[in-house]
């Protein structure tokens, strides 16, 4: 996926809440990423230095907490973990559900 | 750099119709919303916590919502048609606004890394075009549509399409404010496209399967393509085309012009 621009992103809402506190710098921040979100978290490593290079998270301790996918099958109602967007409905096979957790791409907090 | 495309730092975007002086996004660089957040600060220790909550591609997801606005108040159906490279959009395109710009208004964004080509290609239809040139990006987002969009003036009650760049990976995390994706996959390729990129078929409503005039030659399975997409995306709408011989396509066209 796009990790670059996920980056990037990510140093634009710090800078914009580095601003607003009035802060120079970020000690740590604190990322929560779907299993399903489409981010690869070794893609985001490997993207994270050249992103925030002289940027407010230029030091800051990266720290990613994942968020496992969840279904509720629209079949039959059961809940289930899910590790692939074809993934079936372990009780009765069906492809229809609400996947309610797992596409989270979201900065959750920062350490200042 | 974004490792599955190579792209880089969208620093070099051009936007122009056929004939125009080029205009580079970067010098424009809209303020896309005000802040919305309610940032709480705790402290423990010596350390300060602010809770941000925030969705990282939220500022592309709030000018998304605008142009789906705009859209909405012009009357106008949009729709943004993603795929690999060379599976026909451009080909799609230029069949669908020949066949049918006697019975609708239509406006064509084009998105490629380089050159004017596919907006040549339109514009020799004598169809309103901005060419998009992304650069380095691999992917259209909001603010480069809302740019080529105002640029393009589309009138009330009319279709625009807006041709992504060729890529299955990135394209799908940007929300352009479509009213429809429309994902090709043409039988060239793999029937197994759906579940090697499930994220681009799970968020599309539309799935077209073109270059069915090249069935005989080939050992692509049409059933099975649309099974594995289903198996992704139960609720996408198929249609089967050839773009160059026509075939299959009056059925898209209904669909289509059935939006307005
Ligand atoms: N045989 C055949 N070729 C097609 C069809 N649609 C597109 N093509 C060819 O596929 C190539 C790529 O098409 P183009 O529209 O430029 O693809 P794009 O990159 O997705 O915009 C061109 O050589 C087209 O002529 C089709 O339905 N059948
Ligand atoms: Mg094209
Ligand atoms: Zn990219
Ligand atoms: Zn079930
Ligand atoms: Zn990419």
């Amino acid at each position: 996926m796009h990790e670059l621009s996920i980056a990037m992103g990510i140093v634009a809402i710090a800078e914009k809440e580095a601003k607003k506190a009035n802060v120079a710098e970020i000690k740590a921040i604190d990322l929560e990423i779907g299993t399903l979100s489409g981010v690869e978290i070794e893609s985001l490593n490997f993207a994270w230095p050249m992103a925030v290079a002289n940027s407010v998270l230029e030091k800051a301790e990266k720290r990613i907490h994942l968020i496992k996918a969840k279904a509720k099958c629209m079949d039959c109602g059961f809940d289930y973990n899910i590790e692939n967007l074809f993934d079936t409905c372990p009780k009765c096979g069906s492809y229809f559900k609400d996947i309610y957790q797992g596409k989270e791409m979201r900065v959750k907090s920062l350490e200042v | 750099m974004c490792t599955t495309c190579g792209c880089g730092v969208a620093d070099d975007i051009k936007i122009q119709m056929p004939g125009d002086l080029a205009t580079m996004v970067s010098d424009l660089n809209i303020e896309a919303h005000h802040d919305h957040t309610h940032s709480h600060h705790h402290h423990h220790d010596d350390r300060t916590i602010i809770d941000v909550e925030q969705d990282i591609l939220q500022a592309n997801q709030l000018l998304a919502e605008r142009n789906r606005g705009y859209f909405l108040g012009k009357n106008i159906f949009a729709i943004n048609l993603v795929s690999s490279p060379g599976s026909g959009k451009t080909t799609l395109l230029e069949k669908t606004l020949a066949d049918n710009k006697d019975k609708k208004k239509f406006y064509v964004v084009e998105g490629d890394q380089q050159t004017m080509n596919d907006a040549d290609r339109i514009d020799a239809l004598h169809i309103p075009v901005v060419q998009i040139n992304t650069g380095k990006a691999c992917h259209l987002d909001s603010d480069m549509v809302n740019q080529a969009v105002i640029k393009l003036n589309p009138e009330p009650d009319s279709i625009v399409m807006i041709e992504n760049v060729g890529n299955l990976v990135c394209p799908s995390a940007f929300d352009l404010g479509e009213n429809a994706r429309v994902v090709i996959v043409s039988t060239t390729e793999g029937d197994d496209k759906p579940i090697k990129y499930p994220d681009m078929f799970a968020g599309s409503d539309v799935c077209i399967i073109n270059k069915i005039d090249l069935l005989p030659y080939l050992n692509f399975d049409v059933e099975k393509a649309k099974a594995y997409a289903r198996q992704v995306n139960p609720n996408l709408i198929f249609f089967e085309v050839s773009a160059t011989t026509g075939e299959g396509m009056n059925e898209w066209y209904e669909w289509l012009l059935s939006k307005k």
